[in-house]
């Protein structure tokens, strides 16, 4: 169901999103290159990736299985029949001066990806027009400093594979854009298709942005489409959008200019003054002069290659926070919680939850002190030292009340900073069990030396019993709260 | 023995029963080459110590025993549009002067290993764009049967040096008749294989969906020979076919008994020479009295193969090209003066005016503009449906007929400068080769006549796709029952 975005703002603001992802391949899309990131410049090329006068290029079948499994996730058709085109262009780190893409026959189109917001507040199908595959550029590096205004060349990451997701203008708020490329993010993290990490330039966002204004006379004024670049984080993508439709707003009140009007206008976002500003009209005005590459052959794809792609998916996200509730029996809001951290927390979960026999238990523990730690400290889960074996160790003794869950986080923090054993930090604790016999004597103790509040108890308040627990632990440490507590009102009403 | 008056068929035969040394042969080759290439300029490079030193290296491997290659001790020639490793590369352009690939083209990789000698690299049109040899930016090659004359081209350089006996020899790449244009007015044998036959990994790229690296020697029987070593399925050239390589040398016998040779009426049409007009019909006799027969048919839309090629190669070159823009090899302008939008534009503009000579110029800029938005319907796609149109024709043709005969150019060599002002008459030299391109087949060009001036004329045959065995043994049967092939130029003897 899609509901209305809540807004206080008299006009929608119509989003699209162009979604530039690297895939996750061990060499590059037409060559035998590696793609890993960071090596020393232009370490990582050949005379293919070079674009070397008579060298050719070769399709990467791993590329394209991905990127398959991609489209195939985004619900898109596959074609049957897809190409490759030149993308013409003149630029110091595109060394063939052409870019091979794939213009009017990519090889998936319609699609969709539904993003629901965990809290209610809108849940937003969002049209896939097509997505495709290409080939990356390199890097230029402007030395401004220098005062020489020298730019030096990294080719390293030319002819890495992109995928390329473009999205019909189906989101409301630049809150729902946000949320959507995090649902968009885990999806393609959960597939293996992209690790998706902004720092390193695998996934790039490019926005189209306008206002669709109410009139008065009920009539709706739609603004000019403008694209926004350089946003390196969702973050930036969220406050570039706000930026960028108050400022629309504003300019439609100034000007009235409206859709189809003025042409359409890219702007960059300049994320430390939180603006965005007009970039040079040349740099928009291309033409790319597309037409089939002549060095490679078409691609057909069969409806076989197609079930092959499909049955090595696994379970989507989307489908994981259904069955990862219904499994543990837990709530819907928990397992989305524990699934957009991604594959590898929910499989630690699942490991948890089996040792520990109730999932919401294990999801608690998780939530709580497991995701915590881990903010804390910006570690992925695959790092964390306590793994699932000793933290089902630590709850089972919770469980079974040789100490309450607060002294269970103590246990849990000790563990954390030691790297000892739990049954280790609970013996240099001085945490043991405390016996039925010792319990007993504890309490008859307690209650021969507190004579009001058994009269309380004994006079129907059962809560004054909580007024010895205090004083149980001061006599011993180990003893558990909730069954001191059980054990008094029981032996008062037993007098 | 004159190692230089034999078939390259005998002279690896020769070497490889020890009758001559490699370095003996390479010697004699290298001797013509200094006394004559003076006149002609058909090498760029000549690589006499490289060459020298692998032919001993040949010589000393078969006095061990040790294997040795197919071609072991040939010398070979190779036009400058293909890498060679240890050679420059320059595609005849002051673009890639200098430049050194750190690889070997397929073909060139393929040569080696069959203990090929590589002479040097032939002079071309730039980037192999013309057909008199005069677009080199190093000068002109003369045609060694008239030095005033061109020798045709793009492989200009590669058939004169067979012509004048300075290689037995040589590669050459045809993208729109640039093997077969040169071999028949330099009276040598040029084939120009089935598109996807000879892997084009390493071939600078001036049209990738028409061109094909193909052998030019003296006869039908040495390019047999070479093919055999050349051709072949490359897993790195996507468009290369992988399809098992006949040994065309022993496909040669057969006789050409019940052999239906196609006559296209159109090839007659306003423009051919009457001596080469002659010259033709006479091949056609010489083949039916072989066993063929020949059957009148039709291409109908041959006539538009001249436009269409001269939109679709140039839209390819003008992208193949690009990669020239002096960021990251080749000729880079010297200080930047300013005067233009941007440093970079001042370094793309300046880098690529001085490097590139007016032809390739001229055929970038048609081609950018033939793909530019708005034109690209009218001007591109028309060409790729009249391109279809033109591989049907030859489809429909090869089921009546093998073999489609017919001069190679109207006329035979025209003087240099003839056609230097006039760009249109000078792509009209193409007009009865660029169809085998467009529609990807096999075509072979070899001598079947001189004028009475003493210039060859030359006689092509075209096959369907793959018939390079059927190609051959025509040629070569034309061969036995001629001697054009056999006639060497006085002028240079």
């Amino acid at each position: 169901m899609t509901k209305p975005a809540a807004t206080s703002e008299p006009y929608t603001t119509v989003i699209g999103l162009e979604v530039h992802v690297q895939l996750q391949t061990n060499t590059k899309l037409f060559c035998g290159c590696s793609t890993k990131f960071g090596a020393p410049p232009n370490t990582q090329v050949c005379p293919v990736c070079l674009g070397l006068p008579g060298s050719l290029p070769v399709m990467n079948r791993e590329a394209f299985q991905l990127a398959m499994k991609a489209a195939l996730a985004l619900e898109c058709r596959i074609a049957p029949f897809t190409k490759w085109d030149r993308k013409n262009y003149f630029y110091p780190d595109l060394p063939k001066g052409y870019q091979i893409s794939q213009f009017d026959l990519p090889f998936s189109s319609d699609g969709w990806l539904e993003v629901v917001d965990p809290k209610g507040a809108f849940a937003r199908k969002v049209g896939i027009i097509r997505v495709h595959l290409e080939e990356d550029a390199g890097k230029s590096m402007h030395d401004e400093a220098a005062g020489t205004a020298d730019t030096r060349i990294d080719l390293n990451r030319a002819g890495t594979p992109l995928c390329e997701i473009v999205t019909q203008p189906d989101l409301r708020s630049p809150q729902e854009a946000r949320a959507w490329l995090n649902e968009l993010k885990l999806l393609l993290v959960y597939l293996g298709v992209s690790d998706c990490n902004m720092q390193e330039g695998s996934l790039r966002v490019d926005a189209n942005v306008n206002l669709h204004i109410q009139r008065p006379d009920g009539s709706v004024a739609k603004t000019p489409i403008v694209e926004i670049k350089n946003m390196n984080s969702f973050r930036s993508v969220e406050r570039a959008l706000t930026y960028e439709a108050a400022r629309q707003y504003d300019e439609w009140q100034a000007t009235g200019a409206e859709l189809g009007k003025i042409p359409k206008q890219t702007r960059g976002w300049d994320d430390p003054a939180g603006v965005t500003r007009a970039q040079r009209h040349k740099e928009e005005s291309s033409d790319y002069r597309y037409f089939p590459d002549p060095d490679l052959v078409p691609v057909t794809v069969s409806e076989a290659q197609i079930a092959t792609v499909k049955a090595s998916m696994g379970e989507p996200p989307t489908v994981l926070r259904t069955t990862l509730a219904e499994r543990w029996k837990i709530s819907a809001y928990d397992a989305d919680v524990l699934v957009n951290q991604g594959r590898e927390l929910v499989a630690y979960f699942e490991d948890l939850a089996t040792r520990v026999g109730e999932g919401k238990v294990a999801s608690n523990w998780l939530q709580q002190d497991v995701l915590r730690t881990l903010n804390e400290r910006g570690e992925a889960i695959e790092a964390f030292p306590i793994r699932p074996d000793a933290l089902a160790d630590l709850i089972g003794r919770v469980q079974r009340g040789d100490f309450d869950t607060s002294r269970g986080r103590e246990i849990f923090a000790a563990v954390l900073a030691s790297g000892r054993s739990v049954a280790d930090v609970v013996a240099s604790l001085g945490i043991a069990a405390v016996g039925d016999d010792e319990l007993i004597a504890l309490c008859k103790q307690l209650i021969a030396e507190n004579p009001k509040i058994v009269a309380d108890v004994q006079g129907g308040k059962e809560q004054a019993a909580a007024g010895l627990i205090g004083q149980a632990k001061k006599k011993n440490p180990n003893v558990n709260p909730a069954k001191v507590r059980q054990t008094c009102v029981d032996l008062i009403k037993a007098m | 023995m004159q190692p230089a008056e034999l078939s390259a068929v005998d002279l690896v035969a020769a070497i490889r029963q020890g009758d001559l040394t490699a370095v003996q042969c390479i010697e004699a080759f290298l001797d013509r080459v200094a006394r004559l290439d003076g006149s002609i300029n058909a090498f760029l490079k000549v690589d006499r110590e490289g060459a020298l030193a692998t032919a001993a290296a040949i010589d000393a491997r078969r006095k061990a025993g040790q294997p040795l290659g197919a071609l072991a001790g040939l010398p070979v020639a190779v036009k400058d549009a293909l890498c060679t490793r240890d050679l420059p590369t320059t595609c005849a352009s002051k673009m890639l002067a200098g430049f050194r690939p750190p690889y070997d083209a397929d073909t060139v990789a393929r040569l080696r290993a069959a203990d090929a000698v590589i002479v040097g690299k032939t002079n071309m049109d730039e980037f192999a764009m013309g057909g008199s040899n005069e677009n080199s930016a190093f000068g002109p090659v003369k045609n060694p049967w008239d030095l005033s004359r061109a020798p045709g081209g793009s492989s200009g350089g590669s058939a004169a040096c067979v012509a004048a006996d300075m290689a037995p020899v040589a590669i050459g790449s045809d993208t729109g008749g640039s093997i077969r244009q040169p071999a028949g007015l330099c009276g040598i044998t040029g084939l120009k294989p089935t598109y996807g036959r000879v892997s084009r990994r390493g071939l600078v790229a001036f049209a990738s969906s028409l061109d094909q690296i193909g052998p030019m020697a003296r006869s039908a029987a040495d390019c047999a020979l070479v093919l055999e070593t050349i051709a072949g399925h490359d897993p790195l050239d996507s468009t290369s076919l992988a399809v098992d390589v006949p040994r065309y040398t022993e496909l040669l016998e057969q006789p050409l008994t019940g052999l239906r040779i196609g006559r296209v009426r159109d090839h007659y049409a306003e423009g051919l020479d009457p001596e080469v007009g002659k010259g033709v019909d006479e091949a056609f006799a010489v083949f039916e009295a072989a066993g063929a027969t020949i059957h009148e048919v039709e291409l109908p839309h041959a006539k538009y193969g001249v436009p269409t090629y001269y939109l679709i190669a140039p839209c390819e070159a003008s992208s193949n090209l690009a990669r020239y823009d002096g960021a990251h090899y080749g000729h880079r302008c010297d200080t930047l003066r300013g005067g233009f939008d941007s440093p970079l534009v001042e370094m793309y503009c300046r880098s690529r005016g001085e490097g590139f000579g007016p032809e390739v110029k001229r055929r970038i800029m048609l081609g950018t503009y033939a793909l530019s938005a708005g034109y690209y319907d009218a001007y591109y796609a028309k060409a790729l449906t009249v391109r279809r149109l033109i591989r049907q024709d030859y489809l429909d043709a090869f089921e009546r007929v093998d073999l489609i005969g017919g001069p190679v150019s109207a006329t035979p060599a025209f003087k240099l400068g003839e056609k230097t002002g006039d760009p249109l008459a000078m792509y009209l030299v193409d007009l009865y080769t660029v169809a085998t391109n467009l529609a990807g087949v096999g075509g072979i060009s070899f001598p079947c006549g001189f004028t009475k001036g003493g210039l060859p004329v030359g006689f092509q045959l075209q096959g369907p796709a793959l018939a390079e065995p059927l190609l051959l043994r025509a040629a070569d049967r034309f061969q036995r029952l001629t001697d054009w092939h056999l006639r060497r130029p006085k002028q240079i003897a």
